[in-house]
């Protein structure tokens, strides 16, 4: 099996436009979270989100290409550029045609339903732009990544609601270890802040009206973002070959099914994810020093996911840091372990650990060292990153410092 | 229908009972509803009184709507569509 590093990350979210500012402001705790600036806000009852601010299409985008992104495909190619730019690959020959796409999301082009229902239902037009159905679908922001980088190889979407960027992330990595890639391009993006992609999650009423607050005593609720994040994953020889800078290894995951409740988590399925990508890694639970949290702030993950910690890691969980930098830039579903990863990356490379800010009272179902507002400085050798979505199905990432 | 009524009617279904097997007294617990039934069953109330009830699934009891029983129920019912006519 062949070792799988990653050489390029990009990003855009609500703490920052690109990696370099996202990583300032995960290590400053900067909170990405405020009022939604939407159409129709006022008819929500959830009126606060991680939303990305100053991100124009026009002048980014031309007219055509503007016609054709959804929100969810302009943010994916801006990360996607980013990464691939700081790579130094380019596709060509051989390269491009076994590199491919593999990308998260859990709504694809929801602003494009959006937009377009209202146009039929509520301002009753009988007709709707020619493209709607390519905006929308779910593997468009994978598509357009593939053309506009030459990648030829396997390309496909991966939707598992709030794990469906470490899922992806998670095939792509399969498709570089086991030699049938020499790189893919990864992560994920997500882009509901629109009336009816907040309204929807307004429904199931596990959402918070101030703040996102895991681990937090007083915590009640998520808090939605939007965004992406997309890297490159590449072979070892591959990358040294070419004296690639190398961000940190990905040295294993696991995926398992909670087979109970579609809303519901599990400690069971949490512990078999996490335990799992450490036995694919070859990883001692006593190395790992960082945990990205699945951290949602909710009632139910919150304290499920810690149970589950304590039951993997045993005395080392007291030992090792835990955070959720949901805490900063909201719940990107299915953007949103691809996002985190770059707080994984931070601490691997940076030696810095991203905070979980919002946190005012102790909860003694989530005694564990969840990094409390402030970042700190640490070295760590290993960290994993936990997605745990609804459905029940759980993807867990595991990391090495290069 | 009274107010009661409807919201046994709501209940029941949700519990998959008859109407005559849930009481004033039923707590949800004992009727079999679970964090998702109850969410429903807050919808449908919504719904049937056009009134909007304060509830997050993070923490039920912290809110004014006493979702302990069939009663309480009522009563925050009554008491919310005072509030919102």
């Amino acid at each position: 099996m062949k070792r799988v590093v990653i050489t390029g990350a990009g990003t855009i979210n609500a703490l920052g436009h690109d990696v370099p500012s996202t990583l300032a402001a995960m290590r400053e705790g900067v909170c990405g979270i405020g009022p939604l600036e939407l159409r129709d806000v006022e008819r929500l009852s959830i009126q606060i989100g991680g939303q990305v601010r100053g991100f124009e299409a026009e002048g980014r985008y031309n007219r055509q290409q503007i016609s054709l992104y959804d929100r969810f495909t302009q943010f994916t190619l801006a990360a996607a550029k980013e990464a691939i730019d700081q790579s130094g690959l380019s596709f060509s020959g051989e390269l491009a045609a076994k590199s491919g796409v593999v990308l998260g999301t859990a709504g694809g082009g929801v602003s494009t339903w959006d937009d377009n229902y209202r146009s039929v239902y509520e301002d009753g037009k009988n007709r709707v732009h020619p493209f709607v159905v390519p905006k929308l679908m779910n593997n468009a922001a994978a598509s357009h990544v593939s053309m506009e980088h030459n990648l030829k190889g396997p390309s496909f979407t991966v939707s598992t609601a709030c794990a469906s960027s470490n899922h992806a992330m998670a095939q792509a990595f399969t498709m570089v270890r086991s030699g049938l890639a020499p790189a893919m391009i990864t992560g994920g993006s997500e882009s509901m802040l629109c009336f009816g992609g907040v309204k929807a999650w307004e429904g199931l009423r596990v959402m918070s009206r101030d703040a996102c607050r895991p681990f937090s005593a007083n915590r009640n609720g998520m808090v939605q973002g939007e965004g992406a994040g997309v890297f490159v994953f590449e072979e070892y020889e591959h990358a040294r070959a070419r004296g690639a800078q190398i961000l940190c290894e990905v040295a294993g995951f696991a995926m398992s099914s909670d087979a109970s409740d579609i809303v519901m988590p599990s400690k069971n399925g949490a512990a078999r994810a996490m335990a799992g990508a450490l036995a694919d890694a070859g990883i001692s639970r006593e190395e790992v020093g960082y945990i990205n949290a699945h951290g949602t702030g909710t009632a139910a993950n919150d304290k499920t996911e810690c149970a589950a910690v304590a039951d993997v890691f045993g005395p080392h969980a007291d030992k090792l840091m835990i955070s959720s930098t949901k805490s900063m830039h909201g719940h990107l579903i299915g953007g949103t372990g691809a996002v985190e990863l770059l707080a994984c990356i931070m601490a691997l490379r940076d030696g810095v650990i991203a905070p979980t800010i919002g946190y005012e009272e102790p909860d003694p179902e989530c005694a564990l060292d969840v990094v409390p507002n402030d970042a700190r400085d640490a070295e760590v050798k290993v960290a994993i990153s936990n997605a745990f979505a609804f459905g029940g199905m759980n993807a867990v990432l595991a990391l090495r410092a290069a | 229908m009274s107010i009661k009524d409807k919201v046994i009617a709501i209940i029941a279904e949700q519990a998959v009972l008859e109407p005559s097997e849930v009481s004033m007294e039923s707590t949800l617990e004992d009727l079999g509803i679970d964090s998702l039934g109850l969410v429903e069953s807050i919808f449908s109330i919504e719904e049937e009184f056009d009134i909007s009830v304060p509830f997050n699934a993070n923490d039920p009891q912290a809110s004014d709507f006493d979702i302990s029983t069939v009663a309480s129920i009522v009563a925050g019912i009554e008491r919310l569509q005072a509030e919102q006519s």
